[in-house]
């Protein structure tokens, strides 16, 4: 339902997968990713910039382990901390929850205003219907005299779910208001709620009429009910709304559908002022209290945090990965498994970075011609591989024995026959030559052999001058590219953080 | 090995050090799999250059400059009254135009035109779309920038017309279904096109298929008696389909040319919903055969980036042969004009610039792009 956006997260992950140190250079594409998909939310551009500057600074701080679902710890890496900062972030940003509507007044006043179309009706009466079963005793006033029918709407709403409506035909609202209080007190009803006419913020006669209305009730609550698909204006209209009446809060409707709600972000981010509720459909039950939880989540786009960083773990699939190493070591590596693992390791970043970091790679970069490293070429190169039947890939020695298949691959990805000779040659000499080495450390141990390697082999990656590659820390190398922070030095940094964002939460307003 | 995936996934790690670790086993067939996919590269490569260089070079280097056509002069009174319609706020929008186009051409100067855009709702994928001419006019050299805002103008007005259809009532029995999510202002339109089909002569009949949102009907009842027009209408919770044919049936009995059908707001993730729409475009083609002539999408135009998922999604359960933009008497650009026609091809026909009876106008693009930019 809401892959744009989940969709442009994963993607900012995975642009950051296996970088083992968030610098401003290597943060950059994903924070890019990130803006993307707020745009594609509909957050105010303004509110996106702010805001991503906010989780850079979060995020180029340290890393944090945190609980498992379970209770369990769970290994947490850069990126997963990225992505944390991202959501801790929006659920500062949204919270504190507020769902409090200050009702002593006698009656209490909640008055609904917005825009055309936003919803404020509806939730009139979902909130009466709240109410009511708190015990109060609402009494709606229906001050929207221009839509057509307006009236009857409310009066249909305050039938269904059993509360009284006041309306008077002719009156201004102005006066109606005023009346209704009297009303409500002679008929021992204890909370009004007004429901006014739609308005743009640039009306500026109608905004007069709520201000006016504001002024002769006084009222407890001034709810701005805006519809969760609105788009960049979001912004402007609520801080107008917001400038005229103060408004208490806001009502995000229509979250039943798939709009992201981006709006709640920037509306909340420029005016300060708590969300109160959802309208999550048209029934008058359907109103629900807000949780910054639950809306940050909906607009980045997962359903649970923690699990999306165990998904983390996905990304390299352990047993595939290591039968693959197995029939490699054995010789029967075939184009399938080639492309399976290749799809794999390849989300981890550009085949130029990937090789820089592998432990004994790194140390002869400067051996591999360049263009080797280019992934525009490895795309052309798995192309060809792609024009072959499944058979072929799953026995490429069909290749070998039936020449006649290396025309028709050549033909089905637009290369010459030499082309697909050339590349198959080099298959099954690197197949070969991978037999070789697994040979050495004598099969069928050769994994864990190889394993052992691997690890002890860190030196490989230390050989002097390696490792420079922007972004990473020199493999194996015992001086991180970052000082690491002490326990104190940590918390005194998070310390100087939260204070400074307390003090930008002050100037906010 | 298995020990090894435990240890991930269970262990605490403080040391940042040791999160730089990958896992073994990856290593192992990650190196693999690399060193095959660089030999494999440098044997592709080799073979490649040799035989396709040339040729490749030839087509990347081709002019890529398209001949536009520059656009007559748009006429000036109705481009005026347009400006004056949509409201002050496109008038701030052109202001920031004038100002993005009075200073020098560079990567700011995009950066910002493309924000811009993006702040009129247009998305990014049109965005992107339209100021690809530009950047490339820029990449080769232009450096006047009236003749970048120019090109802008080209490129959009250019967008906009090769979708646009303008809305021509049949002189016959002319059928409109008009759908839309909640709140987006079908009902309203509906009024005010009536009363412009009743003052052009039409005999126009309003079918009340909105049985589900209260006071549905009792709204349209108003709006019927102001434009002139007839009304079928149910009580509230009767079967939209019902209405739908009852309207049609008195349309040919009582000689109506013209049934527009209001239905109730959607939103377009609601799978009954949507499946009821199909319903009533059945119960019309019955006894229509080649009708609804007209199906009209109603998008308000404050909506932001969820108006395409409504143009998408309502296209497919009911096809579409026209696009609404009400609301634009606001502060709001309206940029999804652009993108409706840039992604889905679809003709914006009518604008809402107001609550009242006479707030409709066609959607001219030449009169929408200057008062654009
Ligand atoms: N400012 C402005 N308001 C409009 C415009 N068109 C409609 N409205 C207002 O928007 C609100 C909703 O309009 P309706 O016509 O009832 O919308 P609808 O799509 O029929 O709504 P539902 O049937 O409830 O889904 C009303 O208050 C209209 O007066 C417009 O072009 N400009
Ligand atoms: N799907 C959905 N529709 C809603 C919600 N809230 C209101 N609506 C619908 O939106 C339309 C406009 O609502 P209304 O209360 O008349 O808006 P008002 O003009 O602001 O008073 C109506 O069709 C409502 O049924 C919601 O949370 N979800
Ligand atoms: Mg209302
Ligand atoms: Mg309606």
């Amino acid at each position: 339902m809401f892959d744009v956006l989940s969709k442009g997260f994963k993607s900012a992950r995975l642009a950051l997968t296996g970088k083992t140190e968030l610098t401003e250079a290597n943060l950059a594409p994903a924070l890019r990713e990130v803006r993307t998909s707020l745009i594609q939310a509909d957050v105010e551009l303004g509110v996106i910039k702010r805001f991503l500057a906010r989780v850079q600074e979060r995020s180029l701080g340290d890393i944090v382990p945190l609980k498992g679902p379970t209770g369990q710890k769970v290994k947490v890496t850069p990126q997963d901390w990225f992505i944390k900062a991202c959501y801790d972030e929006l659920v500062e940003l949204m919270g504190p929850v507020d769902a409090s509507l200050g009702l002593d007044g006698q009656p209490a006043v909640i008055m609904m205003v917005g825009l055309q179309g936003s919803g404020k009706t509806t939730t009139t009466g979902k909130l009466a219907k709240r109410l009511l079963a708190e015990g109060r005793k609402p009494l709606l006033v229906a001050a929207d005299i221009y839509r057509p029918a307006a009236v009857d709407q409310l009066r249909t709403v305050g039938r269904k779910v059993g509360v009284p409506v006041f309306s008077i035909k002719g009156m201004k609202p102005v006066q109606l208001s005023k009346l209704a209080m009297t009303q409500a007190r002679n008929v021992g009803r204890d909370v009004v709620i007004i429901d006014t006419a739609g308005r743009l913020a640039i009306d500026d006669s109608l905004m007069q009429e709520v201000v006016e209305i504001k002024s002769a009730v006084q009222p407890d609550n001034i709810l701005f009910v805006v519809d969760a698909m609105i788009g960049q204006d979001a912004v402007r209209t609520a801080a107008e709304f917001d400038r005229r009446l103060d408004f208490t809060g806001f009502v995000l409707t229509k979250l039943d559908g798939d709009a992201r709600g981006g709006a709640a972000l920037s509306i909340k981010e420029v005016t300060g002022k708590p969300v109160k509720f959802l309208g999550r459909g048209e029934a008058l039950d359907q109103l629900e209290e807000f949780r910054p939880e639950g809306l940050a989540q909906r607009i980045l786009g997962f359903g649970d945090i923690v699990g999306l960083m165990q998904d983390f773990e996905k990304h390299v699939d352990h047993a595939e990965a290591e039968k693959s190493t197995e029939k490699m070591l054995q010789g029967r590596f075939t184009y399938a498994d080639f492309v399976k693992q290749l799809t794999m390791v390849r989300k981890m970043g550009p085949l130029k970075e990937l090789m820089a970091r592998m432990p004994g790679i790194s140390g002869m970069m400067d051996m591999i011609p360049q263009e080797a490293l280019d992934d525009a070429e490895l795309d052309r190169t798995m192309a060809i591989i792609g024009s072959m039947t499944n058979q072929e890939r799953a026995e490429p020695d069909l290749l070998s024995n039936q020449p006649g298949r290396l025309r028709r691959v050549a033909q089905g990805c637009g290369r010459t026959i030499d082309d697909v000779r050339a590349l198959h040659n080099r298959f099954l000499q690197a197949r070969q030559m991978m037999k070789g080495f697994g040979d050495l450390m004598g099969n069928p141990t050769a994994l864990a052999q190889a394993q052992r390697m691997m690890q002890g082999g860190g030196g490989f990656g230390g050989m002097p001058g390696m490792g420079g590659m922007p972004g990473f820390p020199p493999m194996g190398g015992d001086a991180p590219a970052r000082p690491s922070l002490t326990r104190d030095e940590k918390l005194a940094k998070r310390k100087a953080r939260k204070a400074k964002k307390k003090a930008r939460k002050k100037n906010r307003r | 090995m298995e020990d090894e995936q435990t240890v991930q996934t269970s262990m605490e790690v403080e040391s940042p050090a040791a999160d730089q670790e990958l896992p073994v086993a990856w290593l192992g067939g990650g190196l693999g799999v690399l060193v095959l996919a660089v030999v494999l590269v440098v044997a592709a490569r080799g073979r490649g250059r040799a035989q396709s260089a040339a040729p490749l070079l030839e087509q990347t280097e081709a002019p890529s400059g398209v001949d536009v056509e520059a656009p007559g002069p748009p006429t000036a009174g109705l481009a005026g009254r347009l400006r004056e319609a949509l409201g002050r706020s496109r008038g701030a929008l052109q202001a920031r135009f004038d100002e993005l186009f009075g200073r020098a051409i560079d990567d700011s100067m995009f950066e910002e035109l493309e924000e811009t855009l993006l702040a009129a709702d247009a998305g990014l994928p049109t965005t992107e779309r339209i100021l690809a001419p530009l950047r490339e006019q820029a990449r080769q050299g232009e450096a006047d920038p009236s003749v970048l805002r120019g090109e802008l103008r080209r490129t959009i007005l250019q967008l906009l017309e090769s979708s646009h259809r303008p809305l021509e009532p049949r002189p016959d029995l002319w059928v409109v279904l008009v759908v839309g999510v909640n709140g987006s202002g079908k009902t309203t339109t509906i009024g005010k096109l009536a009363a412009r089909l009743v003052s052009e002569g039409r005999r126009v009949l309003l079918a009340a298929g909105d049985t589900y949102r209260a006071a549905a009907a009792e709204q349209l009842e108003v709006w019927a008696e102001r434009s002139g027009a007839d009304i079928v209408r149910h009580n509230e919770g009767a079967d939209p389909g019902a209405v739908v044919y009852d309207a049609l049936e008195a349309a040919a009995a009582r000689g109506h040319d013209v049934v527009i059908i209001d239905t109730a707001g959607r939103l377009q993730t609601r799978k009954p919903l949507m499946d009821q729409l199909s319903k009533v475009r059945r119960v019309i083609s019955k006894k229509v055969p080649d009708g609804p002539h007209e199906t009209l999408l109603v998008v308000d135009g404050t909506m932001g980036q969820n108006a395409m998922s409504q143009a998408r999604q309502f296209n497919e359960a009911t096809p579409l042969t026209g696009v609404v933009v009400t609301k634009l008497d606001g502060t709001a650009k309206g940029g999804m004009v652009l993108g409706l026609a840039a992604e889905l091809a679809l003709p914006v026909k009518l604008i809402g610039i107001g609550e009242q009876v006479d707030d409709l106008r066609d959607f001219e693009p030449a009169a929408f792009v200057e008062a654009l930019c």
